[in-house]
């Protein structure tokens, strides 16, 4: 092991790993505000709305958001068992879980602009040319400006998410994380499972809504 | 290459259990209690992330009152975005 890992501020490097990871769940705790208010609107105007949100998320691609969504899953236990690899300091197996952790990312997002191609083929973007056949056009169009902000905002994380995982899947394939040192893993791991967390509640409140016959 | 840990392993499979169950409830015809019933089976999913892969149950207490603070952020605008929303005379379901 080559590369300087110990930062002067801290005393071990149990002191800077324990700090990184409490910086991380510090950034969560951000994010969960920063989203939270975008829920909320969702919330209400269902709340409001509740007829036409239903009519209107019965159109998303339920196949594509169900099969998106086991993806994630999968990544996420990639991603875990990628964390306790690099803790048992098996730094190049634990690079090439990441590896297939981020490979299912780009699935994700592959899928994603398949599904954002159809939606805008039917005419779903929000303005002036949206089309949506039913009772309550008006409402589904609101559905879709959150849809697409929600859904947007989601793969933009899980973008930044798999440059973090690439970077330091590359640190592990040189052999840097040991028993003493892998915190960048478990950081980059918490990251990856909170956007994780946020698509299971995109995916319940985006695609599930209004299929009962 | 190290084996999967069997935790996790049976921690991704009742992931996906939950979001079969999920999606069947979605066809069931729950009628105003499918969100109520979605919202819960998917917060089962994200504390079952949050305790098992996020490993929350192994993390020094200072990592739960982090995770903890930004939910119960959360909770507080969501309870009072409420408290304006259902209780104004204006605002009834269409």
């Amino acid at each position: 092991m080559s590369e300087h890992v110990l930062e002067k501020q801290f005393v071990d490097l149990a002191h800077q790993s324990e700090t990184a990871e409490l910086g991380i769940w510090g950034f969560i705790a951000t994010e969960v505000l920063f989203l939270g208010g975008l829920f909320a609107a969702y919330g209400f105007f269902r709340y409001l709305h509740p007829v036409g949100v239903a009519a209107a998320a019965s159109h998303t691609d339920l196949a594509i958001g169900t099969v998106n969504t086991i993806v994630l899953l999968t990544s996420s236990f990639f991603m875990s068992w990628s964390s306790l690899a690099a803790r048992d300091g098996e730094s190049r197996p634990a690079g090439v879980l990441m590896l297939i952790t981020a490979a299912l990312g780009i699935v994700f997002l592959g899928l994603k602009a398949i599904e954002y191609a159809e939606d805008i083929h039917e005419h779903l973007w929000p303005g002036p040319g949206f089309s949506l056949s039913t009772p309550d056009p008006k409402s589904g169009e609101v559905f879709y400006f959150l849809y697409w902000l929600l859904t947007g905002i989601h793969a933009l994380h899980l973008l930044v998410g798999i440059g973090a995982i690439l970077v330091i899947a590359n640190r592990a394939r040189r052999g840097v994380f040991t028993r003493a040192y892998h915190s960048p893993v478990r950081v980059v791991s918490l990251y990856w499972h909170f956007v994780d967390v946020v698509w299971i509640f995109l995916f319940v409140l985006i695609y599930l809504p209004g299929r009962a016959p | 290459m190290p084996r999967p840990p069997r935790r996790l392993v049976f921690v991704w499979l009742i992931l996906l259990l939950l979001l079969g169950g999920n999606i069947a409830l979605a066809f069931v015809g729950l009628s105003v209690l499918a969100p109520v019933a979605h919202i819960a089976v998917a917060a089962t999913m994200a504390v079952t992330v949050l305790v098992i892969f996020m490993e929350l149950d192994r993390g020094v207490s200072l990592f739960w009152v982090f995770a903890g603070a930004g939910f119960f952020w959360l909770a507080l605008l969501f309870v009072l975005t409420a408290a304006d929303y259902l209780t104004r005379y204006s605002f009834t379901p269409s």
